[in-house]
């Protein structure tokens, strides 16, 4: 590879997306499949991002779909976006890591090209303009749906950001859960949620959502007490983006799991 | 062409047009200490940086014309950034980039009327303290690799000589930051705090090992009175403060 060397007028810039596509490397240029799709395409599950007093909590189970099957149970939907935000994906699992990792990347080469962070609503843009970078793999089913959250250092509080998957981003003031049991998700953090919130109760909310959508959803992942695989969950704040530690996860889900129990399931 | 140029006095006459512009720069001195590597540069810009972060592991500094030194900077980055999306991370590594700098600067010191009026310098900071290496790189193209230390810039002679004598192995921070920012200008003047461009590739557990020093903390690493009145908390990790660190990390860590 040759040392990337552009003229004033043809340098990308910090956009490395523009840059990857300067040196002929698009991650989203995928070849037009037709409308018979013989491929089984991956789906990852339900992403939760609730706001509360110091930040945000944002959760995700581990579970990767292919149609009825599981494909995967260890995988990592919620990922640091940089020190001070996260972004979690729902969707065609694929595009949706290398989504991830090329925002990743996007966010860290713009400071050090440029010396200094992007705003919070300039991260979430970015998000916005890989989504419809991914357009067309998008109408052939690759349908990828992320969500965003992250501290916002200039106005002190947690934001958290819902897209769509044309590109469209939606500011969502309180919470917001995305996937196939995002539906489930989001009932549970409304009925429980409320305006400065603190940590624990905010976790166990997240942990709440994500019960309930597994309980509800095929595709979401519970606790797999026999692997030890639980879901993610990580706070945002002003000390940055933190992940909780396994074993913690794994407490509060038996606490969930025995209160349920005592009150008898009911069918 | 009109008249004969003899190639010797043509490339003697492009040398010494480089090496006296790079002359006038200020200078800048890397060297290893015992948990990575430090570099401190004289710089009165707050701004405007000499040095910078690459990649994970690998720092830039750069002296001489800033506009030149800058644009190799930024290619710089963003070659190890598509290197480390193309392979991984653990793939990008600064010899590889030391070579594409000096066939880069080389090329224009020969084919071009101008040659650049910059020196350059990628160190990259090892697992172990064995595995860290410091490039320095010539406005001709030609690679010096070192080992225990580099200076750039003007009146380099007279620096390493001063570095040369005070450089023990495996020393820590403080003290080659004292060592360093006393060799720039001589033990009778030093370089005033806010005139100093300090940064540390620091050997850690952490993803992206390069870290600024701001001004509060280059004041107590050299004992200097000035730490007493800085406000705790002032520095911040990484190049723009938003240090993102990827898998499994905490931030920045400060030195030992």
């Amino acid at each position: 590879m040759p040392l990337p060397v552009f003229r004033p007028e043809d340098d990308p810039g910090p956009d490395f997306l523009h840059l990857l596509r300067k040196m002929g490397q698009d991650p989203f240029a995928g070849p037009a499949l037709g409308e018979n799709r013989a491929v089984e395409i991956t789906h990852a599950t339900t992403i939760v991002a609730i706001r509360y007093a110091d930040g945000v909590v944002m959760a995700g189970d581990r579970r990767a779909t292919a149609g009825s099957s599981i494909a995967h149970r260890g995988m990592e939907k919620v990922q640091p976006a940089d020190r001070h935000s996260g972004v979690a994906f729902a969707g065609s699992a694929g595009i949706g890591m290398e989504m991830v990792r090329v925002f990743q990347l996007q966010l860290e080469h713009y400071e050090k090209v440029e010396g200094s962070a992007v705003s919070l609503e300039g991260k979430a843009n970015q998000l916005s303009q890989l989504l419809k970078s991914n357009l067309a793999m998008a109408m052939q089913g690759f349908v990828v749906v992320p969500l965003f959250a992250g501290y916002d250092r200039r106005q002190k509080r947690g934001r958290i950001y819902s897209f769509d998957p044309t590109g469209g981003r939606y500011e969502e003031p309180e919470f917001h859960a995305d996937g196939s049991g995002g539906r489930d998700a989001r009932t549970t953090v409304k009925l429980g949620w409320s305006e400065g919130m603190d940590r624990n109760a905010t976790v166990e909310l997240a942990v709440q959502a994500l019960y309930e959508a597994a309980d509800e959803d095929s595709a979401t992942g519970g606790p797999d007490l026999v692997r030890g695989i639980y879901p993610t969950v990580a706070t945002i704040t002003e000390a940055g983006y933190e992940r909780l530690p396994e074993s913690d996860v794994a407490e509060r889900f038996a606490a969930v799991i025995a209160s349920k129990s005592r009150k008898g399931l009911s069918l | 062409m009109p008249f004969y140029v003899a190639p010797e006095q043509f490339m003697k006459d492009k040398a010494d047009f480089a090496r006296k512009n790079i002359a006038r720069g200020r200078p800048l001195i890397a060297t290893a200490y015992a948990d990575g590597i430090l570099i401190c540069a004289e710089n009165t810009s707050k701004t405007l940086h000499k040095v910078s972060e690459i990649y994970d592991r690998i720092a830039f500094a750069g002296v001489g014309r800033y506009n030149e030194f800058d644009q190799l900077r930024r290619s710089g980055v963003q070659y190890a950034d598509i290197k480390g999306f193309q392979y991984s991370r653990e793939d990008v590594d600064s010899r590889s980039l030391a070579n594409l700098y000096a066939q880069h600067i080389g090329n224009i010191f020969t084919h071009e009327m101008k040659p650049l009026e910059v020196e350059i310098l990628v160190a990259e900071v090892g697992i172990e303290a064995t595995g860290d290496q410091i490039f320095h790189i010539l406005y001709d193209g030609s690679v010096v690799d070192e080992d225990r230390f580099s200076v750039l810039g003007g009146e380099a002679e007279a620096i390493t000589g001063r570095m040369a004598k005070a450089f023990r192995a495996g020393w820590k921070l403080p003290e080659a930051l004292k060592a360093a920012s006393t060799a720039l200008k001589g033990p009778d003047k030093p370089v005033a705090v806010p005139d100093l461009e300090v940064a540390v590739l620091a050997r850690s557990e952490s993803r992206r090992s390069f870290r600024r020093i701001e001004d509060a903390e280059t004041a107590s690493l050299l004992g200097l009175p000035e730490a007493v009145e800085a406000a705790p908390g002032d520095t911040q990790p990484g190049a723009g403060g938003e240090l993102a660190d990827l898998p499994k990390t905490g931030a920045g860590d400060p030195p030992a």
